[in-house]
């Protein structure tokens, strides 16, 4: 049996049944989701609802103790012995960027593929260039983090796990960390992104992302998926009173 | 320290300060009565022999002293630039410590016989013995740390107890344990060896705490953005990691070193010739005790005095990248 083969046929992720709990402190609770290959999905809902979490269970940067978790065909637990391929086939962009401050930009975005995937420098090096190339920064190649402005980390960070050839992205408040005039730049990239058929799972309060991009849109409260519709549908006809308010929140200003 | 702008008046400035300074330290003289001093001797023609000049004579010099000492202060507080204040304070505390050695009639003939065989021996043993020995306890510091941070009950277990073993003993005791006790499990070992390896150990101990605290300093984010590129922990802890504690840990690293050049001398007594040994065993013979000390101590302060120095350098060379 094919991995390859698997995720084209089948969701490339699936959820089933997963709880969290941090200590007695149970963070997320029957979470059922399934993602198909090329879909784009925007989480949303209030702060502590557990958006982060989630995503962060789908590389196991977090553990669930009970349901299951199902990545590209495999299995994510304890004693698996894999997980770093699952985890290099998984992009993941944080709100605080995490670029590595003693690399150089072009550093950052080969040390993947020729540590991980043990790629030649020359081709790791063409292939971060055409990444930078599309995140539209390769004047900064020899550059460090701290020189650049936190929108351009940020589409940096993108470019970092884009080298990693990954299959799906996941993104945590890719933009809360940076100045309001910066926000454009990185959705216009994660938009980019998008439409060239890449699968998503963006945590975002950028509604208006959400309903250019997305194809599902889900609402979290309390650890539990509240509600999960297309944006048309989602935004205009909300059901539940926790979406209807929470929108009303962030949909004001 | 952040220095006010607005300083208060020099103490020195006001005369009640003064006169009270000037009898506190009359007080002082009196005390340890300096009739028999060279200021003694250099006020004879007016007191006559200081032996028999009796009360009045140990006052007059004692107070002549006194007031020597506080036109000095005095002389002093008047300079008006700081470096120039250190500067001139420094020379006078040398030339006092130097003339209290001088007093001590000291052989410079036998020093002089002496202090190339000292330098190329002792304090090449010294800085051998000390150099590799942080570098040991340097690796030892790393695994410590690692051991110490994992999740691993008994990688912990046998970190803390190394750490708590090594740094509760003395280290004159781990030197002769090692030179001693291993010789009694069947592996003789040599001074030299030993010696090192009593440091490292030591050294080591305390240095896994610095290293534990550089590599614990680096942001979460890190090891989330390494992982979830997929990096292994070696990895992550090889390129991420410590090349980022490094700069942290680099300074204190710098400090154990002075120290340990220092604590060097312990390996003395199981006869490794460093600088300490050859301190207490070549004035023996002649009973030129009193030189071989002073010199090697004047020895161990310059080597202190010159890797405070590159250690200074270093620190801000570090801080400079820092805030790049
Ligand atoms: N490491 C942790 N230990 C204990 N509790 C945690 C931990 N991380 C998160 N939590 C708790 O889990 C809940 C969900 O946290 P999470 O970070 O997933 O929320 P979020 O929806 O991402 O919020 P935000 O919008 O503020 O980022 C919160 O109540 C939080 O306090
Ligand atoms: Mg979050």
């Amino acid at each position: 049996m094919s991995e390859d083969n698997q995720n084209t046929i089948g969701p490339i992720i699936s959820i089933k049944d997963m709880n969290k709990f941090y200590d007695d402190f149970q963070a997320l609770t029957d979470i059922n989701l399934d993602v198909n290959v090329g879909e784009r999905i925007v989480i949303c809902g209030p702060s502590g609802s557990g958006k982060s979490t989630l995503i962060r269970c789908l590389n196991r940067l977090e553990a669930h103790q009970s349901g299951s978790v199902n990545v590209n065909g495999v299995e994510l637990h304890q004693h698996m012995k894999n997980i770093d391929k699952v985890r290099s086939e998984v992009g993941m962009v944080f709100q605080h960027f995490n670029l590595f401050p003693h690399m150089t930009i072009l550093e950052n975005c080969t040390a993947g593929p020729m540590w991980v995937n043990n790629m030649p420098p020359s081709d790791a090096h063409e292939m971060a260039m055409s990444y930078l190339n599309r995140v539209k920064i390769p004047e900064q190649a020899n550059k460090y983090p701290a020189q650049l402005s936190g929108g351009q980390q940020q589409r940096v960070a993108i470019a970092r796990s884009l080298c990693m050839n990954p299959k799906v992205m996941l993104f945590d408040e890719p933009t809360s960390a940076l100045d309001p005039e910066m926000v454009s730049e990185v959705l216009d990239t994660m938009t980019d992104l998008a439409e060239s058929g890449m699968t998503m799972i963006c945590v975002t309060h950028e509604m208006g992302f959400a309903k250019r991009v997305a194809d599902r849109v889900i609402f979290m409260d309390e650890g539990k998926i509240i509600e999960s519709n297309d944006p048309i549908a989602f935004f205009e006809n909300p059901q539940s009173d926790r979406t209807k308010k929470f929108l009303s929140q962030v949909l004001v200003h | 320290m952040i220095q006010d702008t607005v300083t208060d008046e020099v103490l020195l400035r006001k005369p009640k300060f003064i006169a009270f300074l000037f009898s506190i330290i009359l007080l002082c003289f009196f005390i340890i009565d300096p009739s028999q001093s060279i200021m003694g001797e250099l006020l004879e023609p007016a007191l006559g022999d200081p032996e028999k000049s009796g009360i009045y004579g140990h006052f007059i010099t004692s107070f002549m002293l006194s007031a020597l000492l506080v036109l000095n202060l005095l002389a002093i507080s008047f300079i008006p630039r700081f470096r120039f204040q250190v500067i001139v304070v420094w020379v006078q505390l040398l030339i006092l410590f130097l003339s209290f050695f001088y007093s001590f009639d000291l052989s410079f003939v036998f020093i002089r016989s002496k202090i190339w065989f000292m330098i190329t021996q002792g304090i090449f043993t010294t800085l051998y013995v000390s150099a590799i020995s942080i570098v040991i306890a340097s690796f030892i510091a790393i695994i410590g740390a690692i051991a110490k941070m994992s999740s691993n009950g008994f990688a912990f277990a046998i970190a803390s107890f190394y750490t708590s073993f090594f740094r509760g003993l003395p280290l004159l005791m781990q030197v002769y344990l090692i030179y001693l006790g291993l010789p009694q499990i069947g592996y003789v070992i040599d001074a030299v060896p030993a010696g090192i390896i009593a440091l490292s150990l030591c050294y080591g101990a305390y240095m896994t705490e610095i290293f534990r605290a550089g590599i614990m300093s680096i942001d979460a984010g890190q090891w989330e953005g390494s992982r979830a590129l997929g990096f292994k922990f070696s990895l992550i802890m090889r390129k991420i990691i410590l090349p980022q504690s490094i700069p942290l840990i680099i300074p204190p690293t710098g400090n154990q070193f002075i120290a340990m050049l220092k604590d060097s001398s312990l390996v003395s007594v199981i006869g490794v010739w460093e600088l300490m040994f050859l301190a207490r065993t070549l004035g023996n013979k002649t009973f030129n005790h009193m030189e071989m000390l002073i010199t090697a101590a004047m020895l161990y302060w310059m080597m202190t005095m010159v890797l405070e120095l590159i250690q200074s350098r270093i620190e801000r060379k570090y801080q400079k990248r820092q805030s790049r």
